[in-house]
Protein backbone atom coordinates (compact mmCIF):
# COMPACT_ATOMS: atom_id res chain seq x y z
CA UNK A 1 0.00 0.00 0.00
CA UNK A 2 1.07 3.33 -0.91
CA UNK A 3 0.17 6.41 1.19
CA UNK A 4 -1.08 9.14 -0.97
CA UNK A 5 0.45 11.81 0.94
CA UNK A 6 -0.10 14.62 -1.25
CA UNK A 7 -3.24 13.90 -1.55
CA UNK A 8 -3.69 13.71 1.98
CA UNK A 9 -1.56 17.07 2.72
CA UNK A 10 -3.66 18.86 -0.05
CA UNK A 11 -7.21 17.91 1.65
CA UNK A 12 -6.20 18.08 5.14
CA UNK A 13 -4.61 21.58 4.12
CA UNK A 14 -8.11 22.35 2.16
CA UNK A 15 -10.42 20.98 5.58
CA UNK A 16 -7.97 22.79 7.80
CA UNK A 17 -7.91 26.32 5.90
CA UNK A 18 -4.07 25.86 5.77
CA UNK A 19 -3.23 24.64 9.18
CA UNK A 20 -0.64 21.94 9.32
CA UNK A 21 -1.80 18.68 11.24
CA UNK A 22 0.57 16.50 13.87
CA UNK A 23 -0.42 12.87 13.11
CA UNK A 24 2.35 9.75 12.48
CA UNK A 25 1.27 7.52 10.35
CA UNK A 26 2.92 3.79 10.15
CA UNK A 27 2.97 1.56 6.96
CA UNK A 28 3.56 -1.94 7.76
CA UNK A 29 4.25 -3.82 4.55
CA UNK A 30 4.41 -8.12 4.08
CA UNK A 31 5.37 -10.55 1.94
CA UNK A 32 2.74 -11.98 -0.10
CA UNK A 33 4.46 -15.28 0.54
CA UNK A 34 3.07 -15.16 4.10
CA UNK A 35 -0.23 -14.01 3.13
CA UNK A 36 0.79 -10.96 4.96
CA UNK A 37 -0.98 -7.69 3.01
CA UNK A 38 0.47 -4.14 3.50
CA UNK A 39 -1.90 -1.52 5.70
CA UNK A 40 -0.77 1.58 7.49
CA UNK A 41 -2.39 2.78 10.75
CA UNK A 42 -1.79 6.07 12.62
CA UNK A 43 0.04 6.24 16.15
CA UNK A 44 -0.78 9.16 18.18
CA UNK A 45 1.07 9.06 21.70
CA UNK A 46 1.86 11.62 24.70
CA UNK A 47 -0.95 14.31 24.83
CA UNK A 48 -0.35 15.14 28.48
CA UNK A 49 -4.58 16.44 28.67
CA UNK A 50 -3.55 18.83 32.29
CA UNK A 51 -6.17 20.35 34.35
CA UNK A 52 -6.02 23.19 35.57
CA UNK A 53 -9.34 23.73 37.62
CA UNK A 54 -12.60 22.36 36.99
CA UNK A 55 -13.27 22.07 33.50
CA UNK A 56 -10.25 24.36 32.50
CA UNK A 57 -7.52 22.48 31.04
CA UNK A 58 -4.05 23.29 29.66
CA UNK A 59 -4.85 24.86 26.02
CA UNK A 60 -1.43 24.14 24.62
CA UNK A 61 -1.75 20.94 25.19
CA UNK A 62 -5.72 20.52 23.79
CA UNK A 63 -4.63 21.59 20.90
CA UNK A 64 -2.15 19.28 19.96
CA UNK A 65 -4.07 16.35 20.68
CA UNK A 66 -7.16 18.08 18.31
CA UNK A 67 -5.20 18.46 15.89
CA UNK A 68 -3.65 14.99 15.43
CA UNK A 69 -6.70 12.95 16.03
CA UNK A 70 -8.20 16.19 12.85
CA UNK A 71 -5.65 14.84 10.88
CA UNK A 72 -5.95 11.12 11.40
CA UNK A 73 -9.67 11.36 10.26
CA UNK A 74 -8.24 13.33 7.16
CA UNK A 75 -5.84 10.59 6.12
CA UNK A 76 -6.30 8.71 2.80
CA UNK A 77 -6.65 6.05 2.28
CA UNK A 78 -8.18 5.32 5.41
CA UNK A 79 -5.52 3.85 8.23
CA UNK A 80 -6.95 0.33 9.61
CA UNK A 81 -6.62 1.70 12.89
CA UNK A 82 -5.41 3.50 15.21
CA UNK A 83 -2.72 3.25 18.13
CA UNK A 84 -2.60 6.03 21.39
CA UNK A 85 1.14 5.48 22.51
CA UNK A 86 0.43 6.34 26.10
CA UNK A 87 0.14 9.23 28.54
CA UNK A 88 -3.10 10.65 27.77
CA UNK A 89 -3.12 12.45 30.73
CA UNK A 90 -0.71 14.55 32.92
CA UNK A 91 -1.80 13.35 36.44
CA UNK A 92 -3.96 10.48 35.83
CA UNK A 93 -7.35 12.26 36.96
CA UNK A 94 -10.44 10.85 36.05
CA UNK A 95 -11.10 14.72 34.32
CA UNK A 96 -7.98 14.50 32.44
CA UNK A 97 -9.00 10.64 30.94
CA UNK A 98 -12.29 11.63 30.16
CA UNK A 99 -10.97 14.87 28.77
CA UNK A 100 -8.84 13.08 26.38
CA UNK A 101 -10.60 9.99 25.72
CA UNK A 102 -13.38 12.61 24.77
CA UNK A 103 -11.11 13.93 21.67
CA UNK A 104 -9.93 10.17 20.97
CA UNK A 105 -14.05 9.28 20.70
CA UNK A 106 -13.64 11.57 17.40
CA UNK A 107 -11.38 9.22 15.58
CA UNK A 108 -13.27 7.51 12.87
CA UNK A 109 -10.94 4.01 13.42
CA UNK A 110 -10.50 1.88 15.75
CA UNK A 111 -8.58 2.39 18.34
CA UNK A 112 -5.71 0.71 20.74
CA UNK A 113 -4.47 1.97 23.23
CA UNK A 114 -0.90 1.73 25.44
CA UNK A 115 -0.62 2.62 29.18
CA UNK A 116 1.71 5.28 30.16
CA UNK A 117 3.28 6.43 33.33
CA UNK A 118 1.13 9.58 33.55
CA UNK A 119 -2.15 7.46 32.91
CA UNK A 120 -1.31 4.78 35.66
CA UNK A 121 0.43 6.01 38.88
CA UNK A 122 -2.42 7.69 40.19
CA UNK A 123 -5.06 4.73 40.79
CA UNK A 124 -2.51 1.75 39.28
CA UNK A 125 -4.40 1.93 35.97
CA UNK A 126 -7.95 1.04 37.40
CA UNK A 127 -9.95 4.04 35.79
CA UNK A 128 -7.69 4.14 32.42
CA UNK A 129 -8.92 0.63 32.27
CA UNK A 130 -12.78 1.67 32.11
CA UNK A 131 -11.98 3.40 29.40
CA UNK A 132 -9.73 1.27 27.42
CA UNK A 133 -9.34 -2.19 28.52
CA UNK A 134 -6.40 -4.33 29.54
CA UNK A 135 -3.35 -2.78 30.67
CA UNK A 136 -1.56 -5.62 27.81
CA UNK A 137 -2.76 -7.67 25.84
CA UNK A 138 -2.48 -8.94 21.66
CA UNK A 139 -4.21 -8.93 18.39
CA UNK A 140 -3.60 -10.40 14.63
CA UNK A 141 -4.06 -7.82 12.32
CA UNK A 142 -3.58 -8.79 8.29
CA UNK A 143 -0.97 -11.52 9.22
CA UNK A 144 1.06 -9.53 11.84
CA UNK A 145 1.00 -10.04 15.76
CA UNK A 146 1.02 -7.16 17.70
CA UNK A 147 1.64 -7.43 21.50
CA UNK A 148 0.38 -4.30 23.88
CA UNK A 149 2.77 -4.23 27.28
CA UNK A 150 2.89 -2.11 29.80
CA UNK A 151 6.18 -1.04 30.07
CA UNK A 152 5.91 1.50 32.79
CA UNK A 153 5.74 -0.72 36.02
CA UNK A 154 8.62 -0.56 38.31
CA UNK A 155 9.51 -2.09 41.67
CA UNK A 156 6.83 -2.75 44.44
CA UNK A 157 8.35 -1.19 47.06
CA UNK A 158 8.55 2.39 45.39
CA UNK A 159 4.44 1.81 43.86
CA UNK A 160 3.30 0.12 46.57
CA UNK A 161 5.18 1.11 50.41
CA UNK A 162 7.13 4.36 49.87
CA UNK A 163 4.63 6.78 49.36
CA UNK A 164 2.16 7.95 51.38
CA UNK A 165 -0.66 9.08 48.95
CA UNK A 166 -1.51 8.13 45.57
CA UNK A 167 -1.63 12.05 44.61
CA UNK A 168 2.60 12.19 45.97
CA UNK A 169 3.16 8.96 44.32
CA UNK A 170 2.22 9.86 41.32
CA UNK A 171 3.60 13.88 41.25
CA UNK A 172 6.56 11.79 42.01
CA UNK A 173 6.86 9.80 38.74
CA UNK A 174 5.41 12.57 36.33
CA UNK A 175 8.64 14.77 36.96
CA UNK A 176 10.87 13.67 34.14
CA UNK A 177 14.34 14.02 35.84
CA UNK A 178 12.88 13.50 39.21
CA UNK A 179 15.44 11.64 41.29
CA UNK A 180 12.89 10.53 43.57
CA UNK A 181 11.24 8.75 40.45
CA UNK A 182 11.72 4.88 39.60
CA UNK A 183 12.69 2.97 36.89
CA UNK A 184 10.35 1.46 34.20
CA UNK A 185 9.98 -2.37 33.51
CA UNK A 186 7.45 -4.72 32.20
CA UNK A 187 8.11 -7.13 35.20
CA UNK A 188 8.26 -10.83 35.14
CA UNK A 189 4.91 -11.67 35.23
CA UNK A 190 3.98 -9.98 32.22
CA UNK A 191 7.22 -11.53 30.41
CA UNK A 192 5.86 -14.42 31.10
CA UNK A 193 2.34 -13.75 29.64
CA UNK A 194 4.64 -12.54 26.80
CA UNK A 195 6.60 -15.88 26.11
CA UNK A 196 3.47 -18.11 26.40
CA UNK A 197 1.37 -15.63 23.76
CA UNK A 198 4.01 -15.89 21.52
CA UNK A 199 4.19 -19.91 21.80
CA UNK A 200 2.66 -20.70 19.03
CA UNK A 201 3.31 -18.02 16.56
CA UNK A 202 5.35 -19.04 13.79
CA UNK A 203 9.38 -17.10 13.95
CA UNK A 204 8.58 -16.26 10.40
CA UNK A 205 5.06 -14.05 11.68
CA UNK A 206 6.22 -10.39 12.01
CA UNK A 207 5.93 -8.61 15.00
CA UNK A 208 5.20 -5.30 16.24
CA UNK A 209 5.33 -4.37 19.96
CA UNK A 210 3.89 -1.40 21.10
CA UNK A 211 5.05 -0.27 24.46
CA UNK A 212 5.21 3.33 26.18
CA UNK A 213 9.02 3.33 27.29
CA UNK A 214 11.32 2.21 24.83
CA UNK A 215 12.19 -1.74 25.27
CA UNK A 216 15.92 -0.22 25.10
CA UNK A 217 18.13 1.57 27.63
CA UNK A 218 18.92 4.85 26.14
CA UNK A 219 19.11 7.49 29.47
CA UNK A 220 18.24 6.27 33.00
CA UNK A 221 17.54 9.97 34.65
CA UNK A 222 14.76 10.77 32.32
CA UNK A 223 13.37 6.85 32.32
CA UNK A 224 14.65 6.62 28.37
CA UNK A 225 14.91 2.87 29.25
CA UNK A 226 13.17 -0.32 30.48
CA UNK A 227 14.84 -1.79 33.41
CA UNK A 228 14.14 -5.07 31.69
CA UNK A 229 14.99 -4.66 28.08
CA UNK A 230 17.57 -7.33 27.43
CA UNK A 231 15.22 -9.91 29.18
CA UNK A 232 12.35 -8.52 26.70
CA UNK A 233 14.56 -8.87 23.55
CA UNK A 234 15.68 -12.05 24.46
CA UNK A 235 12.11 -13.39 24.23
CA UNK A 236 11.57 -11.51 20.53
CA UNK A 237 14.87 -11.84 19.53
CA UNK A 238 13.55 -15.80 17.72
CA UNK A 239 11.55 -13.92 15.55
CA UNK A 240 12.41 -13.01 12.54
CA UNK A 241 10.81 -9.48 11.76
CA UNK A 242 10.05 -7.55 15.22
CA UNK A 243 9.31 -3.92 15.18
CA UNK A 244 9.14 -2.29 18.32
CA UNK A 245 7.01 1.29 18.76
CA UNK A 246 7.28 3.12 21.76
CA UNK A 247 6.01 6.90 23.20
CA UNK A 248 7.33 9.06 26.08
CA UNK A 249 10.65 10.31 24.60
CA UNK A 250 8.57 12.94 22.83
CA UNK A 251 11.26 12.77 19.78
CA UNK A 252 12.15 11.23 17.02
CA UNK A 253 14.57 8.02 17.64
CA UNK A 254 15.04 4.81 16.11
CA UNK A 255 17.85 1.71 16.72
CA UNK A 256 18.18 -1.71 15.50
CA UNK A 257 19.04 -4.44 18.06
CA UNK A 258 19.26 -7.89 16.32
CA UNK A 259 16.47 -8.60 14.43
CA UNK A 260 14.31 -5.91 16.57
CA UNK A 261 13.79 -2.66 14.90
CA UNK A 262 12.50 0.27 17.42
CA UNK A 263 11.05 3.45 16.49
CA UNK A 264 9.49 6.34 18.79
CA UNK A 265 6.14 8.66 18.33
CA UNK A 266 6.42 12.11 18.57
CA UNK A 267 4.20 13.56 21.00
CA UNK A 268 1.21 15.81 20.12
CA UNK A 269 1.66 17.80 23.27
CA UNK A 270 5.86 19.20 23.66
CA UNK A 271 8.79 18.05 22.54
CA UNK A 272 12.00 16.78 24.70
CA UNK A 273 15.56 17.68 24.52
CA UNK A 274 17.95 14.79 23.52
CA UNK A 275 19.56 13.40 26.42
CA UNK A 276 22.98 13.92 25.14
CA UNK A 277 22.37 17.69 25.52
CA UNK A 278 21.79 17.75 28.71
CA UNK A 279 25.33 18.59 30.00
CA UNK A 280 25.77 16.00 32.77
CA UNK A 281 24.11 12.93 31.88
CA UNK A 282 27.13 11.66 29.85
CA UNK A 283 24.31 9.91 28.04
CA UNK A 284 23.70 9.61 24.05
CA UNK A 285 21.01 8.54 21.60
CA UNK A 286 21.33 5.61 19.31
CA UNK A 287 23.98 5.95 16.64
CA UNK A 288 21.95 5.82 13.61
CA UNK A 289 19.19 8.35 14.81
CA UNK A 290 19.18 11.38 12.89
CA UNK A 291 17.90 13.78 15.12
CA UNK A 292 14.49 16.11 14.62
CA UNK A 293 14.85 19.67 13.81
CA UNK A 294 15.68 21.17 17.38
CA UNK A 295 12.32 23.60 18.35
CA UNK A 296 11.28 26.65 17.64
CA UNK A 297 9.05 27.14 21.61
CA UNK A 298 7.72 30.79 19.53
CA UNK A 299 5.88 28.11 17.02
CA UNK A 300 3.61 26.23 19.47
CA UNK A 301 3.01 23.07 17.96
CA UNK A 302 6.60 23.01 16.25
CA UNK A 303 8.62 19.74 17.04
CA UNK A 304 4.79 17.90 18.23
CA UNK A 305 3.39 15.52 15.51
CA UNK A 306 1.79 12.66 15.50
CA UNK A 307 2.96 10.02 12.92
CA UNK A 308 1.54 6.89 10.28
CA UNK A 309 2.93 4.17 10.16
CA UNK A 310 3.33 1.98 7.17
CA UNK A 311 3.52 -1.61 7.54
CA UNK A 312 5.46 -3.69 4.13
CA UNK A 313 6.59 -7.04 3.93
CA UNK A 314 6.64 -7.35 8.29
CA UNK A 315 8.71 -4.17 8.04
CA UNK A 316 7.31 -0.76 9.17
CA UNK A 317 7.72 2.73 7.62
CA UNK A 318 7.53 5.58 10.15
CA UNK A 319 5.93 8.42 8.64
CA UNK A 320 5.99 11.95 11.28
CA UNK A 321 3.99 14.43 10.50
CA UNK A 322 5.76 17.61 11.47
CA UNK A 323 4.16 20.95 11.90
CA UNK A 324 6.64 23.58 10.95
CA UNK A 325 9.08 21.11 9.55
CA UNK A 326 9.66 18.65 6.92
CA UNK A 327 7.59 15.57 7.24
CA UNK A 328 9.95 12.35 7.35
CA UNK A 329 10.03 9.00 6.98
CA UNK A 330 12.16 6.56 8.85
CA UNK A 331 12.07 3.10 6.92
CA UNK A 332 13.43 -0.07 7.37
CA UNK A 333 16.00 -0.73 4.53
CA UNK A 334 16.57 -4.27 3.73
CA UNK A 335 19.87 -3.84 2.44
CA UNK A 336 21.58 -2.14 5.75
CA UNK A 337 19.03 -4.38 7.96
CA UNK A 338 18.63 -1.62 9.69
CA UNK A 339 15.92 1.78 9.98
CA UNK A 340 17.15 4.98 7.56
CA UNK A 341 15.48 8.01 7.12
CA UNK A 342 14.24 8.38 3.43
CA UNK A 343 16.17 12.16 3.14
CA UNK A 344 18.71 12.88 5.87
CA UNK A 345 20.44 9.91 6.80
CA UNK A 346 23.63 10.15 4.94
CA UNK A 347 25.46 12.17 6.42
CA UNK A 348 26.53 15.31 4.33
CA UNK A 349 22.33 14.89 4.03
CA UNK A 350 21.75 16.83 7.01
CA UNK A 351 21.01 20.08 8.09
CA UNK A 352 21.80 22.53 10.52
CA UNK A 353 19.10 22.28 12.76
CA UNK A 354 18.92 18.70 13.49
CA UNK A 355 22.33 19.69 15.68
CA UNK A 356 21.78 19.63 19.13
CA UNK A 357 23.78 20.75 21.60
CA UNK B 1 48.78 58.79 74.15
CA UNK B 2 50.92 58.49 71.21
CA UNK B 3 51.02 54.37 71.75
CA UNK B 4 47.92 53.88 71.85
CA UNK B 5 47.31 55.93 68.35
CA UNK B 6 49.70 53.35 66.93
CA UNK B 7 48.42 50.56 68.56
CA UNK B 8 44.78 51.43 66.88
CA UNK B 9 46.43 52.41 63.52
CA UNK B 10 48.28 49.12 63.60
CA UNK B 11 44.85 47.03 63.90
CA UNK B 12 43.27 49.06 61.28
CA UNK B 13 46.17 48.41 59.41
CA UNK B 14 45.88 44.96 59.85
CA UNK B 15 42.20 44.63 59.17
CA UNK B 16 42.73 46.35 55.25
CA UNK B 17 45.07 43.75 54.67
CA UNK B 18 43.30 40.70 55.63
CA UNK B 19 40.14 42.50 53.58
CA UNK B 20 41.88 41.22 50.34
CA UNK B 21 42.03 37.71 51.85
CA UNK B 22 39.59 34.94 52.39
CA UNK B 23 39.64 31.09 53.85
CA UNK B 24 38.87 27.76 53.28
CA UNK B 25 36.07 28.58 55.15
CA UNK B 26 34.58 31.30 53.35
CA UNK B 27 35.09 29.48 50.30
CA UNK B 28 32.52 26.63 51.37
CA UNK B 29 29.95 29.28 52.79
CA UNK B 30 30.11 31.36 49.70
CA UNK B 31 29.62 27.76 47.56
CA UNK B 32 27.05 27.37 50.20
CA UNK B 33 25.12 30.45 48.98
CA UNK B 34 25.26 29.57 45.34
CA UNK B 35 23.92 26.24 46.03
CA UNK B 36 20.71 26.89 48.31
CA UNK B 37 20.10 29.93 45.43
CA UNK B 38 20.53 26.96 42.32
CA UNK B 39 18.57 24.84 44.73
CA UNK B 40 15.70 27.53 45.23
CA UNK B 41 15.48 27.81 41.18
CA UNK B 42 15.44 23.85 40.49
CA UNK B 43 12.15 24.06 43.01
CA UNK B 44 10.79 27.22 41.20
CA UNK B 45 11.77 25.15 37.75
CA UNK B 46 9.80 22.01 38.56
CA UNK B 47 6.64 23.94 40.56
CA UNK B 48 4.09 25.88 39.03
CA UNK B 49 3.61 28.23 40.88
CA UNK B 50 5.47 30.77 37.94
CA UNK B 51 2.53 30.42 35.81
CA UNK B 52 -1.76 30.51 36.18
CA UNK B 53 -2.00 26.75 34.07
CA UNK B 54 -0.07 24.42 36.28
CA UNK B 55 2.84 23.78 33.87
CA UNK B 56 6.31 23.99 34.95
CA UNK B 57 9.26 25.00 33.47
CA UNK B 58 10.78 21.28 33.69
CA UNK B 59 8.04 19.78 31.86
CA UNK B 60 9.88 20.94 28.81
CA UNK B 61 13.36 20.80 30.38
CA UNK B 62 14.45 18.58 32.12
CA UNK B 63 17.37 19.33 34.13
CA UNK B 64 16.79 22.35 31.43
CA UNK B 65 18.21 21.12 28.99
CA UNK B 66 17.92 22.76 25.62
CA UNK B 67 18.25 26.45 27.04
CA UNK B 68 21.65 26.73 25.94
CA UNK B 69 22.74 29.85 28.57
CA UNK B 70 26.39 29.39 27.42
CA UNK B 71 25.13 31.24 23.98
CA UNK B 72 23.53 34.25 25.59
CA UNK B 73 23.50 37.19 24.98
CA UNK B 74 22.48 36.41 21.58
CA UNK B 75 20.38 37.38 18.63
CA UNK B 76 16.96 35.61 18.91
CA UNK B 77 15.05 35.16 15.64
CA UNK B 78 12.01 35.18 17.05
CA UNK B 79 12.74 38.80 18.82
CA UNK B 80 14.61 40.16 15.92
CA UNK B 81 17.42 41.88 18.30
CA UNK B 82 20.07 39.92 20.50
CA UNK B 83 18.73 39.08 23.54
CA UNK B 84 19.68 38.28 27.13
CA UNK B 85 18.84 34.35 29.00
CA UNK B 86 16.08 36.56 31.47
CA UNK B 87 14.31 37.63 28.69
CA UNK B 88 13.50 34.10 27.03
CA UNK B 89 13.13 32.74 30.50
CA UNK B 90 10.53 35.63 31.17
CA UNK B 91 9.09 34.62 27.32
CA UNK B 92 8.25 31.69 28.52
CA UNK B 93 6.83 32.18 32.06
CA UNK B 94 4.39 34.57 30.11
CA UNK B 95 3.38 31.95 26.97
CA UNK B 96 3.69 28.08 27.66
CA UNK B 97 3.07 29.19 31.65
CA UNK B 98 0.74 31.63 30.98
CA UNK B 99 2.21 33.63 33.54
CA UNK B 100 3.45 37.64 34.51
CA UNK B 101 7.02 38.49 33.77
CA UNK B 102 9.54 38.68 36.85
CA UNK B 103 11.68 41.54 37.27
CA UNK B 104 14.97 41.29 35.89
CA UNK B 105 16.44 41.63 39.22
CA UNK B 106 14.05 39.34 41.45
CA UNK B 107 15.22 36.77 43.16
CA UNK B 108 13.86 34.48 41.75
CA UNK B 109 15.08 35.30 38.19
CA UNK B 110 17.97 34.96 39.97
CA UNK B 111 17.66 31.70 40.88
CA UNK B 112 15.97 30.40 37.76
CA UNK B 113 19.31 31.64 36.61
CA UNK B 114 21.73 30.18 38.98
CA UNK B 115 20.22 26.76 38.36
CA UNK B 116 20.42 26.83 34.59
CA UNK B 117 23.63 27.70 34.85
CA UNK B 118 24.71 24.95 37.57
CA UNK B 119 23.12 22.52 34.82
CA UNK B 120 25.12 23.70 32.27
CA UNK B 121 28.41 23.86 33.95
CA UNK B 122 31.48 22.85 32.40
CA UNK B 123 30.35 24.02 28.85
CA UNK B 124 32.41 26.58 27.37
CA UNK B 125 30.71 30.37 26.54
CA UNK B 126 29.67 30.39 22.94
CA UNK B 127 28.18 33.93 23.54
CA UNK B 128 26.03 34.79 19.71
CA UNK B 129 25.57 31.33 18.87
CA UNK B 130 21.85 29.69 17.89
Amino acid sequence: MKMNRRGFLQRSGAAMAGSILPVSLVKLAFGQEQGGQDFTFAYISDSHIQQISGARFVRNWDQGLKRAVAEANLLEPAPDFVVFGGDLAQLGTKAELDHGAEMLSALRYPLYCVMGEHDYYLDLGEYWSELFGDHYYSFDHKGVHFVVLNSILTYDEWTYERWETPERRMLEMAGLDNPNGSPFMVGERQREWLRNDLANVPRSTPIVVLSHSPLQKIYKGWNFWTEDAEEVQAILAPFEKVTVLYGHVHQIQYNQIGSISFHSAMATAWPWPYPSTYAQSGAYVPVMTVPMNRADPFNERDATGWQFVDVHTGRVAVNYTLYDNKNRTVAFNAATGRPEDMEYQHPPRRIPPQAHY
Amino acid sequence: MRRVFLAVLGVAACTVVHADEFTEADLERWAAQFESVAQEGRRLWTSPELGTNGVACGQCHPNAANTHPETYPKFQKQLGRVAQMWEMVNWCIRNPLEGQDLDPGDARMTALLAYIAKERRGVALEPGKH
